[in-house]
């Protein structure tokens, strides 16, 4: 039943009334997650994001850094800062060296509790899914999953957009009478802002007020992945994806060798993870990764709304495609109609042409 | 400690893959769209049927929805389910996350009254309509369960020592974690086969009794905590997504062979992106 589109009637038009105890939530915070000695580059875009939520209400943007270690948390702060936070919460404690639901659960609720924000934004990783989940519903406040366009209205109330139903189509939630408003993006959603190394910020540090043994769930190790596809695909410049239209698993190789080449990541639509010719780390879309690279190249893709969404943010979206009415050509910026099994290895030999040239001159 | 008791929460979805939305009126067109277990939530009912056959004690299915959401139940007691009940009362009509996880934890608790407390209560990783993943850590914070979210395996459970190890997805690797239990245990997609039911499983499920019960049956009564009252969020537009005003400029094809398409198409690639030209130039010339 949740996040169903519901009749429009019933409460679209339901005013804002924000009780007393909540009139006094101000600024705008990104939970800052900080894992293996560093930041989640999604929390970085969240503060780019934070930082235009916060000017046009006119509050700052706070970030709020939980961790084992106090120097760590500090630098990690200053870096914060240098993205666009005006201030940083911090909680130091052994406790939370590792991420752990409950004792984090505890430190942000308190946070929240104490310093009283009217926007809390996490990113939609594994993390941050686990610990906003258990933090809305302590707070008993609302939460909106996954949004892909975050703003605000007139009544100075956030505006979080996200698609439902597998993409089909896109829902604007308010969260008008309950604070904070709470919300969570999913990486490489939002652009990564610019750093500016002037730029610092103030630090409060607050304590956890937990004892270890008040903490039932123990971490007894962690396997780091091997090949983290996951991270490079998400980050890439360059990435070249096939879907369907290559017809087979070793028509796949020539998307893996243009990508080789232009030394970029490759993925696929949703249906190759089903028939085996790439794993489930490389799929792009709603369900799988979303992708912001400078180029992107879509060879035998249709361009279904569930694809769209993870590829919107590329700077230059290229589709190869024989099907001239192809959904995909309504959101590419350069369209090929032609055959993606003769037009890839083409392309390959083109770019390795260019390139190669480059390298004599250079 | 007595027998193994195991809650797994199922929602009822429409197959989103034959969604259709109405094309003036940007609504969801349901009529004709056929229903089905979430298929993120089969992952976990089969990891509690696992733990019921190599432990025994009973695996208890529970659904909040319409009465006709008793079809999936049906068929979580043809996988193997010991008995199954059905939440449902006009009162959680348009409940958000939050209301929702106020009426399951509700019935979770009056599952326990009825039948002995669970040591394990299951969810999906995610539903298919709702998308949000906050379902099953809003059901553990209600009930103070301790939470294990993207569980790929249950590497041991002690019934003796009430303890439970798991392997759960982390950013960049996997967590190895124990708790106590009770614990709420969401499921990784992928981390188990869907079991094909028996037939005799089938033949009772048809024939089984399905509880059901409304808010005051599971013990709610304070319907402040339900449905669009329950819920601190509101729907204020649902729209289609817009297309582009650009369509993609085509590439002409004139006849030529795919060299010289390519080679067209590498031009334009440069001239709209320069910074793509100059990184590969960079990364070409060794630098
Ligand atoms: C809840 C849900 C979530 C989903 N999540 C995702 C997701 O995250 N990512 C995702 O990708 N999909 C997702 N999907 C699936 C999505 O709806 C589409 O079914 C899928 O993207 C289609 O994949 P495709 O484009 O490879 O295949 P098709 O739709 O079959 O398209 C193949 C295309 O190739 C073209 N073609 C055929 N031959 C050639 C040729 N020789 N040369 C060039 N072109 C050719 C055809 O014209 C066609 O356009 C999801 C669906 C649902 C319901
Ligand atoms: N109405 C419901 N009835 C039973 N279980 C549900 C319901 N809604 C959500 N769940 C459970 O919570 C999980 C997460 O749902 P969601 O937060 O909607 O992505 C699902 O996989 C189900 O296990």
């Amino acid at each position: 039943m949740s996040d169903a589109p519901r009749p429009a009637a019933s409460r679209a038009n339901t005013k804002k009334e924000l009780p007393e105890r909540f009139r006094n939530h101000r600024h705008v915070w990104v939970f800052v997650e900080y894992e293996h000695g560093r930041i989640h580059p999604v929390s970085l875009e969240l503060i780019g994001e934070a930082r235009k939520l916060a000017d046009k209400l006119g509050v700052e943007v706070a970030g709020v850094l939980l961790g084992g270690s106090e120097p760590e948390m500090r630098e990690a702060a200053a870096q914060a800062s240098q993205f666009g936070a005006d201030l940083n919460y911090i909680i130091a404690d052994p406790i939370l060296t590792d991420y752990r639901n409950q004792p984090y659960t505890k430190a942000l609720t308190e946070l929240v509790e104490t310093y009283k924000p009217e926007i809390l934004l996490l990113g939609a990783t594994t993390l941050g899914r686990d610990l906003a989940g258990s933090v809305a519903t302590t707070l008993r406040t609302g939460l909106t999953a996954d949004c892909t366009e975050l703003a605000i209205d007139d009544e100075r109330s956030l505006a979080a957009t996200r698609p439902t139903f597998g993409g089909s189509l896109l829902c604007t939630i308010h969260t008008l009478n309950f604070r904070p408003q709470m919300a969570t993006v999913r990486p490489r959603v939002m652009a990564m802002p610019e750093a500016d190394p002037s730029r610092v910020g103030r630090v409060v540090m607050h304590p956890l007020g937990m004892m270890e043994d008040d903490i039932v769930t123990k971490v007894m190790g962690f396997l780091a992945d091997r090949e983290s596809a996951t991270a490079q695909l998400a980050y890439a410049d360059i990435v070249v994806a096939g879907g369907l239209g290559l017809r087979s698993r070793e028509n796949f190789q020539l998307v893996r060798d243009l990508a080789a080449v232009l030394g970029g990541e490759y993925g696929g639509s949703r249906p190759l993870v089903a028939k085996g010719w790439i794993t489930a780390d490389r799929q792009i879309g709603q369900t799988g990764k979303t992708i912001r690279p400078k180029l992107y190249i879509a060879a035998g893709i249709s361009g279904a709304i569930q694809h769209r969404v993870g590829v919107e943010g590329a700077d230059l979206i290229v589709a190869i495609n024989i099907d001239p009415s192809a959904q995909i050509f309504d959101f590419a910026h350069l369209g090929v109609i032609g055959d993606a099994i003769e037009i890839l290895p083409a392309l390959t030999r083109a770019f390795q042409a260019r390139l190669s040239v480059n390298r004599l001159a250079g | 400690m007595g027998a193994l008791h195991i809650v797994v929460c199922i929602k009822q979805v429409p197959d989103s893959a034959q969604i259709r939305v109405h094309p003036i009126y940007n609504t969801i067109m349901r009529q004709g769209v056929p229903t089905i277990i979430n298929p993120y939530d089969l992952f976990a009912l089969e990891a509690a049927l696992q733990l019921r056959d190599q432990f025994g004690g009973a695996v208890t299915v529970l659904t909040m929805g319409p009465p006709m959401a008793e079809e999936s139940l049906r068929k979580a007691l043809a996988f193997g389910a010991d008995r199954a009940v059905l939440l449902t009362d006009r009162a959680f009509a348009g409940s958000d996350t939050l209301a929702t996880t106020f009426a399951l934890a509700s019935a979770v608790s009056k599952i326990g009254e009825t039948w002995g407390t669970p040591d394990i209560v299951f969810c999906g990783k995610q539903t298919i309509d709702g998308d949000t993943a906050q379902v099953g850590p809003g059901i553990a914070s209600r009930l103070e369960l301790n939470q294990l979210t993207y569980v790929a395996k249950i590497s041991k459970l002690d019934l003796e020592a009430g303890a439970i190890e798991v392997e759960r997805r982390a950013e960049g690797g996997t967590q190895l974690l124990s708790t106590k239990l009770p614990a709420l245990v969401t499921m990784l997609e992928g981390s188990n086969e869907m079991r094909r039911g028996s037939l005799a499983c089938a033949l009772a499920a048809a024939q089984a009794e399905i509880t059901v019960w409304n808010a005051a049956a599971a013990g709610i009564e304070d319907l402040l905590n339900c449905g669009l009252k329950g819920s601190p969020t509101i729907v204020k537009k649902v729209f289609a997504p817009g297309a582009h005003t650009v369509r993609a400029q085509q590439i002409e094809l004139q006849d030529r062979n795919a060299d010289d398409i390519a080679r067209d198409l590498l031009d334009q690639i440069f001239i709209r992106q320069p910074q793509v030209e100059a990184d590969l130039m960079r990364m070409a010339s060794g630098q």
